[in-house]
């Protein structure tokens, strides 16, 4: 039990190079006259548009509204930084699961790669945030548009982290895209070697003499 | 009294029974729907098919939908069009430059859509100049003209531009023989003298480019129109003719003397042979090839100055004629390639002419004597059958898929269905009002998609609401899915529809171009980036490297430009999204505006002849700060000594 607790931990941290082929986040901008939206997709090392000029077309858009043009790889510490965290993840979750399997560690490692990666996971969102929050908002004082809300505050033109929003002519909807989901799963995966972990192990605790040695050694 | 209300009571009877046979007339059954719901594509919905309509005199070719009726976009062939610039920009006039010079119009008639296997491919789609003969080819990604290329030794180019089941030759014959090579001789001594050029331009399968290959020299007949063999009777190609007494005066009579004039059957595989193993006298000439190559997003013009003639007699087997009576117009060949439909144009009916036969004729040495050496094949011979219509001075054939042929016309005013192999008429329906050309999709091919029937008129007269003496050409739209033809719409149309060549939409649609890309732009003048705008001067010529973005030019600001200066403003449209172009026009611009297309370059030549600083803008309501969208250019003095500068935002 152990053993096939240890090869899904192995395969879940996999999942998580979908991340390097797949984009993690989707931006959707439709409006009358874009019957066919504009949208881009956000990667772990840049942004790209949905189809090939959606990124120069949203930038033209944007620029009416005084917003800066969307970062290049090279603008964004983030793009160059998030390849090797999500690297070093899978790594770490492998060795994890092959220690696990040669039954090195315990399950209760399978559960703080999770931890781990579940803290990494909401900086990225809040980092991201951060970034929609600063481009939507800290816009070039010269705009052709200055729009204000009914309180007299500018409008701010932060996309939604998560769902839709009417953001002028344009719905605007953001959501997950598969390498997320594929993230989600490959973590789900871990959680499930968790618990998979602690029912073999419980058990065997009993009957074994060995095994608590190697908890001490975990918990060093 | 009582005799009054027995005549009431028969009348009454007499109105209920006619209401009920005219209730059962209209209706074919509980499930038929209204002509409206037919010819209804409602808002959002697209057509199912294209027409692309000749402009006729307006030089131009429109493009349709069916069933709706509603115009898309007319595509600058022959003629100069201010609202793009086609021809009056400097990359689009050499497009129309012939060895007459610039020729700035034409009278287009006969759209044809490229083929393989006898079936439509939507490749291109070609059309005739018939007044300065020319060919055209349109692309059908960009739906822009590509190439232009002169006929030489043609006049009249009306027998054009067919093209044959692979694409192989796009045809074009002349309706007026003329002298061959011109030269200045008494008029009266037409008879023998002059000639009939028939032209086989071959079309590069890959890129489309035409290339003139021989002008088979024909008796000095008139070449009316003409249709490809397929399937079995790929490799001819028929011509209808008229004034085979070769009158050069009062035509209407002295051309209407014979009882039969002929289809010309020509071999052109045997010629094509015959020209391929060094035959054919090449002769001296001089035609323009114009070509608009879709990365330099620019026209060039070259003269060629020779062409090989073919003398068809020296061709055995190359050249029949087949009699057909009352100086035949249209000239159709079926789906299958096994009749050849002649329309006398003064008969009452439809002469139609078997392929099988015509070999057999040949075979057999069926002949009635020769015309300039060209066997005349016996008429009976050759005859596969007459259709008694009924109506009278009928001109053209479509086919749909069910074996049904559909001729138009013209003066009593109608389109008759008939049994091709029966030749039963099966049905008529008025048109309104003298019917040139009609036109099913695929209808002219081995394919044809027998869902409608687009007639188009000669004149129009009450149809629409009055607009003066001069008013446009009407067309109806037939349903011939069933049994009897139904009118479902009307629709006024631009210029002067000759024939028409209609398509399923999905095969054009989704190969339609949304922009140029501009990293695929070498245009000579193009200005790829916005750090490239400049303004260059080399003698009294300037030109202006400007790009175009929502919703300003670079550079807006332009000054050390002096009064006799040719100014080229080469302008590129950097945006990338569908269907944003901008224009361009200055104060005083002797020409036209242009209107360039996302990643496409595009000048305009402006000579300033007036001191002062002059506005120019956009021309197309580009954005929401398209008004905002202008700039200014400041002309100074001959002999000033203002250095050249430009800027924006500055």
């Amino acid at each position: 039990m152990m053993k096939k607790a240890s090869i899904l931990m192995i395969i879940g941290p996999l999942f998580l190079l979908g991340l390097y082929f797949f984009p993690l986040w989707n931006i959707m901008l439709g409006a009358p006259q874009y019957p066919e939206p504009l949208g881009m997709n956000i990667y772990i090392d840049g942004i790209k548009g949905v189809s090939e000029f959606d990124i120069q077309n949203i930038d033209g858009l944007n620029h009416y509204i005084g917003m800066r043009t969307l970062p290049k790889p090279e603008d964004m510490w983030e793009f160059s930084t998030f390849p090797w965290v999500i690297g070093g993840m899978v790594a770490l979750g492998v060795l994890i699961g092959l220690l696990g399997f040669f039954e090195k560690v315990s399950y209760t490692w399978f559960m703080g790669w999770f931890v781990l990666m579940s803290i990494l996971g909401v900086l990225g969102m809040y980092d991201f945030n951060a970034w929609m929050v600063d481009y939507g908002t800290n816009l070039d004082p010269n705009a052709i548009m200055k729009l204000t809300n009914a309180d007299g505050t500018p409008v701010s033109y932060k996309p939604p982290l998560f769902g839709h929003v009417k953001m002028l002519n344009f719905d605007v909807t953001s959501l997950p895209s598969t390498g997320a989901w594929l993230m989600f799963v490959g973590m789900m995966m871990t959680i499930i070697a968790f618990f998979m972990g602690k029912k073999a192990w419980q058990p065997k605790s009993k009957t074994s003499a060995v095994r608590p040695i190697k908890i001490k050694t975990n918990d060093k | 009294m009582k005799n009054l209300n027995y005549i009431i009571c028969i009348l009454f009877g007499l109105g209920i029974t006619l209401n009920s046979c005219n209730q059962s007339q209209n209706t074919n059954g509980a499930l038929s729907s209204s002509a409206a719901e037919k010819v209804y594509v409602a808002p959002g919905e697209q057509d199912e098919y294209y027409a692309f309509l000749s402009g006729g005199y307006s030089g131009n070719l429109t493009v349709y939908g069916l069933p709706s009726g509603r115009m898309f976009k007319e595509i600058p062939v022959f003629s100069q069009f201010p609202t793009s610039g086609y021809g009056y920009s400097e990359e689009t006039k050499p497009m129309l430059n012939t060895s007459f010079g610039f020729v700035p119009w034409d009278d287009l008639h006969h759209p044809d859509i490229s083929q393989t296997n006898g079936e439509l491919d939507g490749r291109w789609i070609f059309v005739n100049g018939n007044n300065t003969p020319r060919i055209a080819r349109v692309s059908l990604s960009t739906f822009e003209t590509e190439e232009i290329i002169e006929v030489p030794n043609s006049a009249g180019n009306h027998s054009s531009s067919f093209i044959t089941e692979n694409t192989e030759y796009v045809v074009a014959g002349t309706r007026f023989s003329v002298p061959v090579p011109q030269r200045d001789m008494p008029i009266n001594e037409y008879k023998g003298n002059f000639k009939g050029a028939l032209s086989f331009i071959s079309v590069a399968p890959d890129n489309g480019r035409l290339n003139l290959e021989f002008q088979v020299l024909m008796p000095g007949f008139n070449y009316d129109l003409s249709h490809p063999g397929r399937g079995k009777s790929h490799g001819w190609f028929f011509f209808s003719t008229y004034n085979t007494e070769e009158a050069s005066s009062l035509l209407e009579v002295m051309a209407s003397q014979n009882d039969k004039d002929f289809i010309a059957a020509v071999n052109w595989k045997k010629i094509e042979e015959y020209v391929k193993n060094g035959g054919g006298t090449k002769m001296p000439a001089n035609y323009a090839h114009n070509v608009y190559d879709e990365e330099t997003h620019t026209g060039t013009s070259t003269m060629i100055k020779e062409v090989v003639t073919v003398d068809p007699t020296k061709v055995p087997g190359s050249l029949y004629f087949l009699p057909t009576p009352k100086s035949p117009h249209g000239c159709d060949v079926d789906p299958t390639g096994e009749y050849i439909i002649g329309s006398g144009k003064l008969s009452a009916d439809i002469t139609v002419h078997s392929f099988d036969k015509m070999l057999a004729a040949i075979e057999g040495e069926k002949f009635d004597g020769e015309a300039y050496g060209i066997p005349i094949l016996n008429f009976e011979e050759v005859l596969a059958g007459t259709v008694k219509s009924g109506g009278l001075g009928p001109l053209h054939t479509e086919f749909d898929d069910k074996g049904n042929a559909y001729t138009t016309f013209f003066i009593s005013s109608e389109v008759v269905k008939w049994k091709v192999g029966t030749w039963e008429v099966v049905d008529r329906k008025p048109t309104y009002y003298s019917v040139g050309h009609l036109m099913i999709p695929g209808g002219n091919s081995r394919k044809p998609f027998g869902k409608y029937v687009v007639a188009m008129n000669k004149i129009t007269k009450d149809r629409y609401l009055p607009t003066g003496p001069e008013m446009e050409h009407s067309a109806q739209i037939y349903d011939i899915s069933g049994e009897k033809m139904e009118l479902i719409y009307d629709f006024p149309t631009h210029g002067e529809p000759h024939y028409a060549a209609g398509c399923p939409a999905d095969l054009l649609a989704s190969n339609s171009k949304k922009i140029y890309r501009l990293d695929e732009n070498k245009h000579k003048y193009a200005t790829i980036g916005p750090d490239d705008a400049r303004v260059e001067r080399d003698g009294n010529e300037v030109h202006i490297y400007m790009s175009t973005i929502r919703s300003h030019f670079t550079p807006d600001n332009i000054e050390g430009i002096k009064v006799g200066d040719k100014v080229y403003f080469h302008i590129t449209n950097h945006e990338q999204d569908f269907d944003v172009p901008h224009g361009f026009t200055i104060i005083g611009q002797g020409t036209s505006e242009i209107l360039v297309m996302p990643g496409q370059t595009k000048t305009s030549l402006w000579e300033p002849k007036k001191v002062g600083v002059w506005p120019f803008y956009c021309t197309d309501f580009c954005s929401a700060l398209h008004q905002e969208m202008q700039g200014y250019v400041r002309v100074s003095p001959a002999n000033s000594n203002i250095d050249l500068s430009w800027s924006l935002g500055e």
